[in-house]
C-alpha cells in the first residue's frame, strides 16, 4: 500500500488514506450492482460508484471534470431510474430462471475473456510516469484550459456528436410516439361536455362515495335522495375489479311512518 | 486578494468554527424560518399564527421539533427498509452542503485571524451548488419509491420529472452570470457585482433562477411532489417521527440555500445596497453579514408571498411552463448575452452595441404582437357559443337581471 504510494511519487498522505477507503466501496459497490436483484438497488449503486469516481477525479485535481461527472451521471442514474420504473415494474426481481439454452456458459466464458484482455492491458500500462504539459495546460485555470480546447481545437467533434445525439433524440420520440386517433379529451373539453350533454345532472362532477359508520365507504355507492344507490360514486377501477359492495346492509332502515 | 487566496491561509482550527458556525446558522435559520412562515402566511390570511409558546410564539417550532422526535417511528411493511432509512439522510445531509462555497461576509476578523465567512472557495462554486442538489433530490425520489405504497410513488416521480425539468433552466439561467463574470466561483462572482448588481445587468436571468428555484425547492406553487390536496402528503406520506423531520429541515435548509445563491449570484452578495458602500466596513467588517442575511430573509419573504398567493399548478401546466416558456426564453437570452459580450470585447463601437440591441428589442416586441393576434384568434375561434337554458332554475346571468329588472319596473 505504502509501496504504491511512494511509487507514484507525488500522492500525498490524505488523498492515499482516501484511496484506500473509497476505493474498496467502489469496487464493492460496483460488485454489487452486477450481484443485486432488484434493478432500482443496481441503479443506487452505480450513482454510488459515480460518486466515488468524482471524489477522485477531485483529488486529483480534475474538478471541473469531478463536479460535471456529479452532474451528469445524478441526472443520468435519475433517468435509468425512471426507465426501470416504467419498463420494469416497481419493485420486480430478477429471475434467475435460464431462458436461453446455453447462454450461462457463453456469458461467463465472455466476461472471462474479457476481464483477461483488460487486466492484461492495464497490467502493461505504465504507472509512476511524470505527467508532461499538466502544468501548461492549466496555467490559466482548468475551466478556462478545457474551454478554450473544447471551444477551438475540438468544436467541430463536438458539433458532430451532438447533432448525431439530436438526431438519435428526434427519433426515439418519432419512433416511440403513436399519432393518437382522436384529440385527447382536456380538462375544457371535459367541463363543455359536461354542459353540453343531455343532462345536467352531473355537472357538477360526480357524486361522492357513500358516507357509512359501519364501512370505509370508498367502495360502497352513495344512495341519491330517492333511496337508490348511485353507482356513478363508485371509482371505475373498484367497479370493473369487481371490488363494488352492495350499499343495502349499510342502509338505515326506514320504518313506514304509520298514519293513524 | 481574491478570497480563494484568502481562504487557503486559514489554519485547520478556522476551518472547523467556520464549518460550526455555518451549521449552527443553518439550523438556527431553519427554525426562525418556520415560525416567520407560519406568521407570515397568517397575516396573509388575517390569522395570528403560533403566539403562545415564547415570545411571540418563537419557540414554536423547536416545540415542534421535540414533539416529532417524540413520536412514534413506523417503517411500513411494504417499504424497501434500507432505502427507506437512506433517503431522509441523503435529503438532510446535502442541504447542508451547498452552503460550504456561499459567501457570508467580506474580509473579517475571526478570532485574531484575517478571513472571509466562506468555507471554501472553488472554481466550479456554483456547479458544485448544482451537483449536490441533484444529489440531493435523489433523497425525494428514494422516499417516494422505497415507500411501497400509492402515493409516495407518485411524488416521487413528480420529484424526478420535476428536476430534470427545471434544473436545465436553472443551469442556463446562471450561464449568463459565467460569461460576464468570467468566472464560476461564487467569490469571485460577487466580487464582479461591485458596481452592477446582475439582477440589474442580467435581468432576464434573475427572473428564470428565481422561478427555477421555487420548481427547484418543491415549493407552492410549484409543490406538486407533496400536493396533499392529490397525493395526501405526496413523497412523505409514509414518513413519521425522525424522518419525517430531516425531510421538513431539508426543505427549509433548500429555501435558504438557494436563497442564499440567489443572494450571491444575482444581489450582490454580501456588498451593501448602492449608496450605502461605507457600512461594509462598520463592525470590522461584520456588518456584511447583515447585509447578506437581510438579502436572504427578502427572497425567503418572497417565498412565503408566493405560498399566500397563488394556487399550485396543474402538473400539465407546470411542465409545460418549464420546456416551452423557460428552456427557450433562456436559450435565446444566452444567444443575445454571448454576443453582447463579444461585441463589448472585441471592442465593438458603441453604435453597433446599440444597434444589436435595438434590434433584439424590435424583434422580441414584433414577435410578441405577432404571438398576441395569434392568441386572440384562437379564442376567437374557440368561444363557446351560448349554452342552452337549463331545465332547472338557476340564478340569472347578471347581465340579464339589469334587463328584467328595468321590464319589472316599467310595468
Amino acid at each position: 500500500m505504502d509501496s504504491l504510494a511512494l511509487e507514484v511519487g507525488r500522492t500525498l498522505a490524505p488523498e492515499a488514506i482516501m484511496f484506500w477507503i473509497l476505493a474498496p466501496l467502489a469496487v464493492v459497490s460496483a460488485l454489487g450492482m452486477l450481484f443485486v436483484k432488484k434493478a432500482v438497488h443496481s441503479a443506487l449503486l452505480l450513482a454510488w460508484v459515480m460518486i466515488t469516481l468524482a471524489i477522485f477525479y477531485i483529488a486529483q485535481g480534475a474538478l471541473f471534470l469531478g463536479i460535471v461527472q456529479i452532474i451528469v451521471y445524478t441526472g443520468a442514474v435519475m433517468m435509468l431510474f425512471l426507465f426501470i420504473l416504467m419498463l420494469v415494474g416497481v419493485d420486480s426481481s430478477d429471475s434467475l430462471v435460464e431462458n436461453i439454452r446455453g447462454q450461462r456458459p457463453a456469458s461467463i466464458t465472455a466476461a472471462i475473456g474479457l476481464g483477461g484482455l483488460l487486466v492484461s492491458l492495464i497490467a502493461r500500462s505504465n504507472l509512476g510516469v511524470e505527467a508532461i504539459g499538466l502544468q501548461d495546460a492549466n496555467s490559466n485555470g482548468n475551466v478556462q484550459g478545457i474551454a478554450s480546447e473544447l471551444f477551438t481545437k475540438y468544436v467541430w467533434a463536438f458539433e458532430v456528436v451532438s447533432a448525431l445525439l439530436i438526431t438519435a433524440a428526434l427519433g426515439a420520440m418519432v419512433l416511440a410516439h403513436s399519432t393518437s386517433t382522436k384529440s385527447r379529451t382536456a380538462q375544457r373539453d371535459q367541463s363543455i361536455a359536461r354542459f353540453r350533454g343531455a343532462s345536467l345532472a352531473t355537472a357538477a362532477g360526480l357524486p361522492g362515495s357513500g358516507v357509512y359508520a359501519l364501512h370505509n365507504a370508498v367502495d360502497v355507492p352513495a344512495l341519491l335522495p330517492d333511496g337508490t344507490p348511485a353507482p356513478l360514486s363508485v371509482s371505475a377501477t373498484l367497479d370493473a375489479r369487481g371490488d363494488m359492495l352492495s350499499s343495502k346492509p349499510f342502509e338505515l332502515e326506514v320504518k313506514e311512518v304509520e298514519e293513524d | 486578494m481574491t478570497n480563494a487566496e484568502i481562504i487557503a491561509t486559514d489554519p485547520g482550527w478556522i476551518i472547523l468554527v467556520k464549518g460550526l458556525l455555518i451549521f449552527v446558522v443553518c439550523v438556527l435559520a431553519t427554525l426562525m424560518s418556520v415560525w416567520g412562515e407560519r406568521r407570515l402566511v397568517a397575516r396573509m390570511q388575517q390569522r395570528l399564527g403560533p403566539n403562545r409558546v415564547g415570545p411571540f410564539g418563537l419557540v414554536q417550532a423547536l416545540a415542534d421539533g421535540v414533539k416529532l422526535a417524540l413520536k412514534e417511528d413506523l417503517i411500513p411493511k411494504a417499504a424497501d427498509r434500507i432505502v427507506f432509512v437512506i433517503a431522509p439522510i441523503i435529503s438532510a445531509t446535502t442541504c447542508f452542503m451547498s452552503f460550504a462555497v456561499i459567501p457570508l461576509s467580506g474580509k473579517v476578523n475571526l478570532f485574531g485571524h484575517e478571513t472571509v465567512m466562506q468555507l471554501t472557495d472553488i472554481p466550479v462554486g456554483v456547479l458544485y451548488v448544482l451537483a449536490i442538489a441533484s444529489v440531493g433530490v435523489y433523497g425525494i425520489v428514494l422516499a417516494g419509491w422505497s415507500s411501497g405504497s400509492t402515493y409516495p410513488l407518485l411524488g416521487g416521480l413528480r420529484s424526478s420529472a420535476q428536476v430534470i425539468s427545471y434544473e436545465v433552466a436553472m443551469g442556463l439561467s446562471l450561464v449568463a452570470v459565467f460569461i460576464y463574470s468570467g468566472s464560476m466561483s461564487t467569490g469571485e462572482i460577487v466580487a464582479a457585482q461591485n458596481q452592477w448588481w446582475f439582477c440589474v445587468t442580467l435581468f432576464p436571468s434573475f427572473v428564470i433562477y428565481a422561478i427555477s428555484m421555487v420548481g427547484e425547492t418543491n415549493r407552492a406553487p410549484f409543490d406538486l411532489a407533496e400536493a396533499e390536496g392529490e397525493l395526501v402528503g405526496g413523497f412523505h406520506t409514509e414518513y413519521s417521527s425522525l424522518k419525517f423531520a430531516l425531510f421538513f429541515l431539508a426543505e427549509y435548509v433548500n429555501i435558504v440555500a438557494v436563497s442564499a445563491l440567489a443572494t450571491t449570484l444575482f444581489l450582490g452578495g454580501y456588498h451593501a445596497l448602492p449608496g450605502l458602500g461605507f457600512t461594509e466596513s462598520w463592525l470590522g467588517g461584520w456588518f456584511t453579514v447583515i447585509w447578506f442575511l437581510a438579502k436572504v430573509v427578502f427572497f425567503f419573504f418572497i417565498f412565503v408571498w408566493l405560498r399566500g398567493t397563488l394556487p399550485r399548478l396543474r402538473y400539465d401546466q407546470f411542465m409545460k411552463f418549464g420546456w416551452k416558456v423557460l428552456i427557450p426564453f433562456s436559450l435565446l437570452w444566452i444567444l443575445i448575452v454571448a454576443t453582447l459580450r463579444v461585441l463589448s470585447q472585441q471592442g465593438a463601437p458603441r453604435a453597433v452595441v446599440l444597434g444589436f440591441s435595438f434590434g433584439v428589442v424590435l424583434l422580441v416586441l414584433a414577435g410578441s404582437s405577432l404571438f398576441e393576434s395569434a392568441k386572440k384568434r384562437r379564442e376567437r375561434e374557440d368561444a363557446i357559443g351560448e349554452v342552452s337554458a337549463p331545465s332547472f332554475p338557476v340564478p340569472a346571468i347578471p347581465g340579464k337581471i339589469t334587463r328584467n329588472r328595468t321590464e319589472q319596473l316599467n310595468g
